[in-house]
């Protein structure tokens, strides 16, 4: 690894000596044609490598010091600093739109979505989201088709990361999104088992999802109080969730009895 | 050669940033002289200078500008807790700038312990603007509320605010009397509004209120008949049974706002409830009806933010009355359903741009969008600044021809010569990055997305905009060559924002060693991508 862009940095010194850079095909080479992209080397998956890069560093003592992992890069003995830090999961996936708020009865196509495209602040997106969910109560009781923003954090990552709710259809879809967020947390399980049953979680299954796993998923709910996800429907679920946390599961099996009254409370009839 | 006294006395005319960083420029004597006269310094990227040595160069300091994170951030695109924390610069600010009055931040992130450091440090301190930060909650705000006897602005643009309580305005002591902007829309939970009111009662020079969603339309009216010397005033949920005392009373209320120019909020809009505003409309220069589904913009005024709901018929009734009109702000109602409801389309933008002969900013968001369109507009409307248009597909072609939209922005960029904004959309291929490194001479800033063939386009760019400053692309087919072959330009810029193209890291690298006055950041990805945010040294 350290020997190829070694190569490559001495590569483009040699063709960028000069000065006037003229872009002509024929002339410049300066990509990396066909190399696997260097940086997968370089980081870490699910942890965030800072370097800093040559020259002018990036952030004062509150970028090295606030939890990220600091690492440097040998380059021929010289130290070359590059700061590298986790970017959020590119492409979420809409496999469901469900068009409630027109009341036609035939869906649009489901589009797939991609993350900051159209451009419009979360905050304006969540806030029209909530409008249509309040003009359309009498009609559908279920949020509109726009998007939730919720914050998803975990225990030993420095970083929070924001999921949009309203993409995902079911839990195994959230998961997996999750799972390649913060890659070291599987929820292998809680998908399959979700399928399975539809009551909500017996005892066990709780007990033994705790134990099969190091960490568990769980979420903030309008009550404030922490939830295990999977305990509900996921309708329910979006509705009700305001921020997620993937908790250690040795923190997290307090959360079971809880969980367990609290859905044997909701699967009982009342109003949506 | 004025004698100093003279210099310093012309130099205090000089208010604008780039004029006193020109001035600075010109000799040493020039360059000490203004650097001890410079009241309120502006920084445009937290990362381009250590607040030490801004504290050493500008001794006399009472306000600071500061912005955080990229643009991009704003759609999502940057992760959290990638930076742009104010912590260090409020623990300098605090040892070296004792008497400072004022502090504006964008896009950054503010920590409860930092409004505690502000609240205590400064004595004198008058305003605080945050616009997109986060990081901070209500306590931060009670922490600003006790201890900033004289705070005239507490102006809370789009924050994300951890709401503990809707206490923290109870801690403004009644002794204190001096507010004058209270900004507190993007706050979700209810705040106490018996606070509020006694807050309003006792604040005569109170000149812009913007409430937030939770306060209800009945209770307005005791508002504003507490405070009918407001400039500025946003209302909350706009919604509620009508009922004719509520209706007259609000009604009453706005008459007497002989000062009111802008109006905002407008929440979950009853439309019974807007003619209510109509008395006030015609001294309006800005309407912010962007939360409201309805469409009624019979108003004259100069500033409009709408939802597409207004739909073709309800932007040319705007053309037709809005003789003012200075900007237009079109959002869509529903940006992730495929194919809309209402009838917006690129003849709403076209009637406008005929009917608004001062029309000069635009942010436009529609479904479809023709070359012919385009130029039309740009021949309406040469005097166009800033020009953002938004066409919810990517890479959406001309509807009519099919063909790609270039001709129709090359010919914006072409006639529209005092433009210094631009957001492009559908499908754009190197052929208008020609047009703009062509025409472009005084644009600063640049947004692309989705467009593009090879660095050819950002070559054409980089060496043909003189005036560009920062240039965000996302998901362009833009490598290394154009990036190191103009890397000298990216030095005078502000920023550059690259992600999801196919700039290798290896190229990261070497511009970062090459050109050591640039800061170079790679954000990590799985995928087989890069992204790079560039920082050039301010000024």
């Amino acid at each position: 690894m350290i020997t190829n862009m070694e190569k490559q940095a001495k590569a483009y010194e040699i063709m960028t000596n000069n000065k006037d850079l003229n872009l002509k095909a024929t002339e410049l080479r300066l990509g990396l044609p066909g190399s696997e992209s260097p940086e997968r080397e370089v980081v870490v998956h699910g942890s965030a490598i800072k370097i800093l890069v040559a020259g002018a560093k990036r952030g004062f003592s509150d970028a090295i010091n606030g939890g990220y992992g600091v690492g440097l890069v040998k380059n021929g003995g010289q130290e070359t600093d590059v700061l590298v830090t986790p970017k959020p999961a590119l492409l979420e996936k809409k496999t469901q739109v469900s068009d409630k708020l027109n009341g036609q009865s035939s869906s649009p196509a489901p589009k797939q979505q991609v993350v900051g495209w159209p451009p419009i602040r979360s905050f304006r997106k969540n806030t029209m989201a909530v409008s249509h969910t309040k003009n359309k109560e009498e009609d559908d009781p279920k949020i509109g088709s726009g998007c939730l923003y919720v914050k998803v954090s975990m225990d030993g990552a420095p970083y929070l990361r924001k999921v949009d709710l309203e993409i995902y259809s079911c839990y195994l879809d959230l998961s997996s999104a999750l799972e390649k967020m913060f890659s070291c947390f599987t929820i292998g399980q809680y998908g399959s088992q979700e399928v399975r049953t539809r009551e909500g979680l017996s005892e066990t299954r709780l007990m033994d999802l705790l134990h099969g796993s190091e960490y568990v998923l769980t979420y903030e709910d309008k009550d404030g109080d922490w939830m295990l996800v999977g305990d509900v429907p996921w309708d329910m679920f979006i509705a009700s969730c305001k921020r997620l946390r993937i908790m250690k599961s040795s923190d997290a099996i307090g959360l079971a009895p809880r969980a367990m009254e609290k859905s044997r409370n909701r699967t009982e009839p009342n109003n949506e | 050669m004025f004698p100093e006294e003279v210099l310093e006395h012309v130099f205090s005319f000089l208010t604008s940033h780039t004029d006193r960083n020109s001035v600075s420029l010109v000799c040493k004597t020039w360059y000490e002289m203004e650097r001890w006269c410079r009241k309120r310094v502006f920084i445009g990227n937290c990362y381009a200078v250590n607040p030490k040595v801004i504290i050493k160069r500008f001794p006399e300091v009472k306000g600071v500008e500061l912005k955080g994170k990229p643009h991009f951030a704003d759609f999502n695109l940057v992760p959290e807790g990638w930076g742009g924390f104010v912590w260090p610069w409020v623990v300098e600010f605090a040892k070296g700038y004792p008497w400072l009055e004022e502090i504006r931040l964008k896009r950054m992130v503010v920590s409860d312990e930092c409004l505690e450091i502000v609240a205590k440090s400064f004595s004198k301190f008058r305003v605080l603007v945050l616009e997109s930060c986060d990081g901070f909650s209500t306590d931060g705000l009670a922490s600003i509320a006790s201890h900033c006897r004289n705070l005239r602005v507490l102006d809370l643009r789009e924050c994300e605010v951890e709401e503990l309580s809707g206490h923290w305005l109870s801690h403004f002591p009644d002794s204190f009397t001096s507010l004058e902007v209270l900004n507190i829309a993007c706050l979700g939970s209810e705040v106490s509004f018996s606070a509020l009111e006694r807050l309003v009662a006792r604040s005569p020079k109170l000149k812009t209120l913007r409430l937030n969603r939770t306060v209800p339309l009945e209770k307005l009216s005791t508002l504003l008949q507490r405070a009918p010397q407001l400039i500025d005033f946003g209302t909350g949920s706009y919604s509620a049974e009508i009922r004719s005392d509520v209706y007259s009373s609000l009604k009453d209320a706005f008459s007497s706002c002989k000062n009111l120019k802008s109006l905002s909020g407008f929440w979950d809009v009853t439309p019974a409830y807007l003619p209510v505003v109509h008395s006030v409309c015609s001294q309006l220069t800005s309407l912010n009806l962007s939360y409201a589904s309805t469409q009624s913009p019979e108003l004259t005024k100069i500033r409009l933010v709408v939802l597409d709901c207004i739909e073709d018929t309800g932007l040319n009734t705007v053309s037709m009355t809005c003789k003012d009109l200075r900007e237009l702000v079109v959002f869509p109602s529903e940006p992730f359903v495929g194919d809309a409801e209402v009838q917006l389309t690129e003849q709403g933008l076209v009637s406008v741009s005929q009917g608004c002969s001062k029309l000069q900013s635009v942010l436009y968001f529609c479904r479809q969008m023709s070359n012919s369109a385009l130029i039309s507009i740009s021949k309406n409307r040469p005097n166009l600044t800033c020009f953002r248009l938004c066409i919810i597909e990517p890479t959406v072609p001309d509807y009519l021809t099919l063909e790609p939209l270039d001709v129709g922005f090359g010919s914006i960029v072409e006639n529209c010569k005092q433009l210094t904004r631009l957001s492009m959309s559908g499908l754009l291929t190197d052929r208008v990055f020609e047009y703009i490194g062509t025409h472009a001479k005084n644009l600063d800033m640049l947004s692309i997305a989705f467009a593009g063939d090879s660095d050819l386009g950002l070559h054409h760019v980089l060496s043909g905009c003189d005036s560009l400053r920062k240039l965000e692309i996302r998901d362009c087919p833009f490598g290394d060559k154009a990036l190191l072959a103009n890397a000298s330009k990216l030095e005078k810029m502000r920023s550059l924002w690259m992600s999801s193209c196919l700039v290798s890291f290896g190229a990261c690298k070497l511009l970062g060693q090459k050109m050591p006055g640039l800061n170079v950041e790679v954000i990590d990805e799985r995928e087989n991508l890069n992204s790079l945010p560039e920082y050039a040294p301010v000024e």
